[in-house]
């Protein structure tokens, strides 16, 4: 039959389009995560680390709980919005309350080197990679 | 028909100012509400440090404006991306009794916090009623 190739072809290539468009699989979300959207999550690779950025202003320090158990990546926190008894309320649009959103991590983390840093209300985790799994230039002689 | 063809014809040799592409910008979330003494708002603007965030007051217009700043380390490579600007906008049409000369403005982990009082003349007033 003439097609079939082509056909398979296309799905190939609205998979790729999906995969550019949606990030590619392990950094699809873990089915643990909850509280769908917030804080929004930016995530970047370099030869040497992964950089996980999270976007959670106004997260009470002491309230985040990080770590890492079987190559998943699992961040929690808690954002209280302080409402105001008797006022007038006219939008509210800031989440309010316990968030927790997981990734599958590449499987070079090192997870004995990780830091975090909360600055400006951005989380920052960076994950730096195991020294055997970095690129080596391997010498001719 | 014909009226068409000469419009046409005519946009292409006129001089238009070169459309500029819209910055691609953050609408930040928002809680309002009001007491008594004025309006108070919150806006979530993560990334925002104190010399980044402009809040400006023209005519009856409330803007607040900034760029975020990410640190990024060299050749990264995007793998995901919920954020995909760092500038933030978002504007507000205020009424007259506002007192925009005392409006205050605070950020806190990247929270700003504006707080804009009513002018002395529109606060509710308790009347006393003296009984004789």
């Amino acid at each position: 039959m003439f097609g079939t190739t082509a056909l398979f072809d296309e799905l190939q290539r609205i998979q790729r389009e999906m995969e550019s468009v949606f990030g590619s699989t392990p950094w699809a979300n873990g089915i643990r995560s909850s509280s769908a959207g917030f804080p929004p999550v930016n995530v970047g690779t370099t030869a040497d680390e992964v950089d996980v950025y999270f976007f959670a202003p106004g997260v009470n320090p002491e309230s985040w709980n990080i770590s890492i158990q079987n190559n998943v990546l699992s961040v929690a926190g808690e954002r209280r919005v302080i409402r105001e008894e008797g006022a007038s309320y006219y939008r509210k649009e800031r989440f309010d309350g316990e968030f927790r959103r997981t990734f599958s991590l590449p499987d070079d983390i090192d997870p004995e080197r990780v830091d975090a840093n909360y600055k400006d209300g951005v989380l920052h985790i960076r994950l730096q990679r195991k020294e055997s799994s970095k690129p080596r230039q391997i010498k001719v002689n | 028909m014909t009226d068409k063809t000469e419009l046409a014809t005519k946009n292409e040799t006129e001089i238009k100012p070169v459309a500029r592409q819209p910055e691609p910008s953050i609408r930040p979330a928002v809680d309002i509400f009001e007491d008594e003494s004025g309006i108070t708002l919150h806006a979530d603007m993560p990334g925002i440090s104190k010399d980044r965030l402009s809040v400006k007051v023209e005519g009856d217009t409330l803007s607040i404006e900034g760029d975020a700043e990410i640190p990024v380390p060299d050749n990264m490579e995007p793998l995901y991306a919920d954020i995909r600007a760092t500038h933030y906008q978002r504007s507000f049409t205020l009424s007259s009794e506002m007192d925009t000369d005392k409006v205050e403005a605070s950020l806190n982990h990247g929270v700003l916090t504006l707080r804009i009082p009513k002018r002395e003349e529109h606060k509710p007033r308790k009347i006393e009623v003296n009984v004789g």
